[in-house]
C-alpha cells in the first residue's frame, strides 16, 4: 500500500535543509505521497530508506514475465478485486500441458498444433502462451529429452513441471537464454528449485495447500534472493481452488507481501474436456496469471480464449473499430451499401457474413460510439441523423452509383427518417441477424 | 507462517425465495425449488457457508421453435412438438425446474389463445413434478392475454410469471398476487434499472420473497462481460444492504449461447473453431459457468449435456471445506 505522508517524514533526514525545493522535510514528503515528486530530489535520504521506499511503491502483485525468443508472458501487477472497480491488465497465459512419458511423436503432435492455434475474434488473432511439460517419468534423460522434442517444434514459453530439482535441472540447458517457470517448490526440495532459479534466470512456482505454507515458503525463497514467483495454491476440488485464489488476491491487494505473486491454476488432471473448460474457465475469471489445461482442441481452446479476452476487455471502453465505408469484396459502384454501427462484436458479425457470402457490398459503419445496433438506437447514438452524417463524411455517394442502403432489420424504425435525411436514396430493411444477409442479398439485392 | 485470512462482514443478505409448492402448501409440485439467502459473495464458504445451492432449469417452448440450432431440434426430436412430453424428459436429463415459453402462434399456425396456453400449462404440470417458470412470448398484449388465465388455472403452485419488464408488468404482478405465484423481472444489463422495477413491483404490493430478477446476460463472445460484471455490482449492492438488489439472480445463459453463430452454425465456419456439437456445448456450460460465480442462483440452459456438467459445477462449487 502506498504510504502516507506522514510514514514518508519519518523515513526522511528531518533537517529542512531546502535542497529539494520544498522549506520542509514535511512538504516534500506530503508531495512525494502524492506522486508529484521523485525521491531523487532529495540528495540526503538514506539507502535504508530508499529501499524501503522502494518496496512500498512496489505493485500489490508482482509482474512476472516468461520469456522465449520474442515470446513473452506477463501475470501480476492487478490492482483489484471486480472488473468493474477498474479493470484486469495481463491477461492468464494459456498454456498445454504434455508428459515426457508421452514419447517423442506424440509430444510433437500434440505441441505443434496448440502452437500454430490461431483464430479470429473480433479481428484480433487469439493464440495459446505457451508449453508446460510434466515429468511424469521422474527421470532427467527422459525429461531433458522431452524438452528437446519440445524446442525442436515450437519456441514458445515454457514451464517445466517436476518435484525434484534434479530431474528439473536436466531440461534447463534445452532452454537457455530463456527465462521459464520453474515448478513446483515445495517445503522439501524449495532449496535445490531457488538455486535452479537463481543459476538459470527462471521464475519460480510455489506450491501449497494452505495459504500459511505458501507464505513461509516465499519468505524462505526470497531471502535466496529469488524475487519472481509464482503461487500454485494446490486444491482438489474448484470450491477450494475459488477460495484460495480469492483469497490470495484480496490479501495481496491489502499489500500483503508474502503472497503478491500471482498465481497458477492447473485445469483438471486427465483427458475430459467437460472437466477443464469449467476449470480453466474459473481460472481465467477468478484470477490466475497462468492456467494449465491437459487436452488441446480447437473447439476446447477457441471458447476459452474468447473468455479471456471479454473478461479482460477494459470495462470503460467497449472493443470498437473506427467508423469508416468499408469495402467487401471489393464492391463497385453498382453495389449495395449496408449500414452497421462501430461495435466490433456488431462490425465482425456483419463484416464476416458478407466476406464468407462472397458477394460484394459497402459497409458503412456509423460512428455509435461502439454501441451495438440496439443499444445504441436505444442511446440515441444510432439514428438517421448519424447514418447520413455518415454518408456525407465518408463521401459515399461520390463512390456509388446504384444508392440502396440497408438498415439493420432490428432498427426498421428508422427508414422513414432515413428516407428524409437521404432523399436520393432507396432504403431497405434488411434482415434482424447477420446470418441471415447472404440469403437476403442473394435473393432481394441482386 | 500463520497468515490472518480477511473475512468479509456483510450488513445485508439475499432473500429466500421459493419457486413451486408441494401438497403441503397447496400445490402439486413433487419438488420445490429454495434459491438465494447468500449472506456474503457467491462460494466464499468460510465466511458464511450457502444454505441453497444454484439450480439449473431446462427451456422449452409451447411448439415446435423454428430458430433454435438443428443440434437442439435433434437432440429433443421425440418431443419437441409436445410441451409435456419435453417437460417430462427435462426433468429425466435432471432439471430442477422447467421454464415454458410461448411463441405467438401454435404449432398449426394459428396465434396463441387463453385457452390454448391454459391447455399446455396444465399439461406440462402434469407431466412434471418440478417446478415452472411461465413466460409470453413478450408481446405485452399477448402476455397479459394468456398469463392472467394461466395465473388463475394454476392459483398456489407458486408459479413464476414473467417476463415483467419497465414497460409491462401492472397486469402480470397483479395476476401473481391474487394467485399466489411469483414474477420474473427483466432489465437490460443495468443496476439502477433493475432496483427501479423491483420498487416498481414492490409498490404494487408484491412481496420480496415472490420476486426473482433477469438482469439480462450476452453469451460468451458477445456481451457476457456485461452481464457478468452487472451482476457482480447487484450482489454487492444487496450484501452492502440495498433492499431492492437483494434477490436472487436468474439468467438465461442457454438462450444467450444458442443465439451464437459458434453454436447455432456447423457450416462455413473457421476450423479454428473446431468440432461444431462439443464447441456448442462449450459455449453454453462456459457461459453458465462464469454467471454462475458471478452469483447468479438459477441458470436456464438448453442442452443436456450442458446440464450435466453445469450440474459437476455446482456440487463441487457446494463442497464445504473441512472443518479446521
Ligand atoms: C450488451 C448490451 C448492452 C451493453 C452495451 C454493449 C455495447 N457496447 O453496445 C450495455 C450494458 C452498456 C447496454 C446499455 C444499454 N442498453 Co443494452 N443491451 C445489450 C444486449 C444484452 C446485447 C447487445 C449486443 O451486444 N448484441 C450483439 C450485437 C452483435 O448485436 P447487434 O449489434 O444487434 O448486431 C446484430 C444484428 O443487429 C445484425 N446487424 C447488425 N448490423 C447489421 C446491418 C445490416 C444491414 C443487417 C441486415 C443486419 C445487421 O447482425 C448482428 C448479429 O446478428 C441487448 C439485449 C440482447 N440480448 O440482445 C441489450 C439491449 C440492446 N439494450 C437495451 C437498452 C434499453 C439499453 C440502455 C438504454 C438501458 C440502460 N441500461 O440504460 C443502455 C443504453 C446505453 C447507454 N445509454 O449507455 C435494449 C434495447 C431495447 C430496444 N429495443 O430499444 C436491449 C435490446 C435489451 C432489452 N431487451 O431491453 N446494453
Ligand atoms: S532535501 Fe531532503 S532533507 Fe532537505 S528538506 Fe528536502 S527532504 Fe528534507
Amino acid at each position: 500500500m502506498a504510504l502516507s505522508g506522514i510514514q514518508i517524514y519519518k523515513m526522511l533526514p528531518q533537517t529542512n535543509c531546502k535542497d529539494c525545493g520544498f522549506p520542509t522535510c514535511l512538504a516534500f514528503a506530503m508531495k512525494l505521497a502524492a506522486k508529484q515528486v521523485e525521491l531523487e530530489d532529495c540528495p540526503h535520504v538514506s539507502e535504508e530508506s530508499k529501499k524501503e521506499l522502494a518496496e512500498s511503491a512496489a505493485p500489490p502483485i508482482r509482474l512476472v514475465e516468461l520469456k522465449a525468443g520474442q515470446h513473452e508472458v506477463r501475470a501480476g501487477n492487478e490492482v483489484v478485486l471486480f472488473r468493474h472497480e477498474k479493470t484486469f491488465y495481463n491477461k492468464p497465459g494459456v498454456f498445454v500441458r504434455v508428459r515426457d512419458t508421452d514419447g517423442a511423436t506424440a509430444i510433437a503432435d500434440k505441441v505443434e498444433a496448440a502452437a500454430s492455434y490461431a483464430v479470429d475474434y473480433v479481428g484480433m488473432e487469439l493464440r495459446l502462451d505457451g508449453i508446460a511439460i510434466e515429468a511424469s517419468s521422474r527421470d532427467p534423460e527422459t525429461f531433458s529429452a522431452a524438452a528437446a522434442a519440445v524446442r525442436e517444434v515450437t519456441g514458445l514459453p515454457v514451464i517445466l513441471v517436476a518435484d525434484d530439482p534434479e530431474v528439473l535441472g536436466a531440461a534447463l540447458p534445452a532452454l537457455d537464454g530463456e527465462k521459464p517457470l520453474i515448478l513446483s517448490a515445495d517445503s522439501d526440495n524449495w532449496e535445490g528449485m531457488a538455486e535452479l532459479a537463481t543459476q538459470h534466470g527462471a521464475a519460480m512456482g510455489v506450491r501449497g495447500s494452505t495459504l500459511d505454507e505458501l507464505a513461509e515458503l516465499t519468505e524462505k525463497i526470497k531471502e535466496k534472493g529469488v524475487e519472481d514467483m509464482v503461487l500454485y495454491p494446490a486444491a482438489d476440488n474448484m470450491s477450494r481452488s475459488l477460495i484460495l485464489h480469492t483469497q490470495i488476491r484480496r490479501l495481496a491487494l491489502k499489500n500483503f507481501r508474502s503472497l503478491g505473486y500471482p498465481t497458477i491454476a492447473f485445469a483438471g488432471n486427465g483427458n475430459d474436456p467437460g472437466k477443464t473448460s469449467v476449470r480453466a474457465a474459473q481460472a481465467i475469471s477468478k484470477y490466475a496469471g497462468f492456467v494449465v489445461v491437459d487436452s488441446f482442441a480447437p473447439e476446447l481452446v477457441y471458447p476459452l480464449l474468447v473468455l479471456r479476452e471479454n473478461i479482460y476487455t477494459d470495462p470503460q471502453k467497449p472493443i470498437q473499430v473506427q467508423p469508416a465505408l468499408y469495402e467487401i469484396n471489393n464492391p463497385k459502384p453498382t453495389d449495395p451499401v449496408l449500414v452497421t454501427t462501430n461495435f466490433s462484436i456488431t462490425y465482425f458479425s456483419v463484416a464476416n457474413e458478407v466476406e464468407g457470402s462472397g458477394l460484394p457490398a459497402w459497409l458503412l459503419v456509423s460512428d455509435a460510439e461502439g454501441m451495438s445496433v440496439l443499444t445504441a438506437w436505444a442511446a440515441g447514438k444510432f439514428d438517421a441523423e448519424r447514418i447520413a452524417k455518415g454518408v456525407q463524411q465518408f463521401g459515399v455517394a461520390e463512390k456509388v452509383d446504384r444508392k440502396v442502403i440497408v438498415l439493420p432489420g432490428h432498427v426498421a424504425v428508422l427508414s422513414g427518417e432515413l428516407e428524409e435525411e437521404l432523399p436520393q436514396w432507396e432504403v431497405m430493411v434488411g434482415p434482424r441477424e447477420a446470418v441471415d444477409l447472404p440469403a437476403y442479398m442473394k435473393s432481394v439485392l441482386a | 507462517m500463520p497468515v490472518e485470512i480477511p473475512k468479509d462482514k456483510w450488513a445485508g443478505a439475499v432473500k429466500t425465495v421459493t419457486l413451486g409448492a408441494t401438497a403441503d402448501d397447496g400445490g402439486t409440485r413433487a419438488s420445490k425449488v429454495v434459491i438465494g439467502g447468500e449472506q456474503t459473495l457467491p462460494f466464499m464458504h468460510f465466511e458464511s457457508p450457502s444454505l441453497h445451492r444454484p439450480v439449473i432449469g431446462l427451456e422449452i417452448r409451447s411448439s415446435r421453435p423454428d430458430d433454435w440450432s438443428p443440434l437442439l431440434l435433434e437432440t429433443w426430436r421425440d418431443v419437441i412438438d409436445d410441451p409435456a412430453a419435453w417437460a417430462h424428459a427435462c426433468e429425466e436429463a435432471g432439471a430442477d425446474f422447467i421454464e415454458l415459453m410461448f411463441l405467438l402462434k401454435d404449432g398449426d399456425g394459428n396465434p396463441v389463445s387463453p385457452d390454448f396456453a391454459v391447455t399446455v400449462v396444465k399439461s406440462v404440470l402434469e407431466a412434471t413434478g418440478l417446478p415452472l417458470i411461465v413466460l409470453g412470448p413478450g408481446q405485452a398484449e399477448v402476455d397479459n392475454e394468456i398469463l392472467v388465465p394461466v395465473a388463475e388455472a394454476t392459483k398456489g403452485e407458486r408459479v413464476v410469471l414473467g417476463l415483467c419488464e419497465d414497460k409491462n408488468y401492472r397486469t402480470i404482478v397483479a395476476a401473481a398476487m391474487a394467485n399466489g405465484h411469483l414474477v420474473l423481472g427483466r432489465t437490460p444489463m443495468d443496476v439502477n434499472l433493475a432496483k427501479q422495477l423491483n420498487i416498481l413491483i414492490t409498490d404494487m404490493g408484491l412481496p420480496l420473497d415472490r420476486i426473482v430478477m433477469d438482469p439480462t446476460t450476452g453469451a460468451l463472445g458477445y456481451g457476457i462481460e456485461y452481464g457478468y460484471s452487472v451482476m457482480e455490482r447487484l450482489r454487492l449492492a444487496a450484501l452492502q444492504g440495498d433492499a431492492m438488489t437483494q434477490l436472487p439472480l436468474l439468467v438465461h445463459p442457454g438462450f444467450e449461447a444458442w443465439k451464437a453463430k459458434e453454436s447455432k452454425v456447423g457450416e462455413g465456419v473457421p476450423e479454428a473453431w473446431g468440432d461444431w456439437a462439443k464447441r456448442a456445448v462449450h459455449w453454453e456450460t462456459l457461459t453458465a459457468t462464469a454467471l454462475i460465480e458471478a452469483g447468479a442462483d438459477a441458470v436456464v440452459l438448453r442442452h443436456p449435456e450442458s446440464l450435466r456438467r453445469v450440474r459437476n459445477v455446482i456440487d463441487e462449487l457446494m463442497t464445504l471445506p473441512e472443518p479446521a
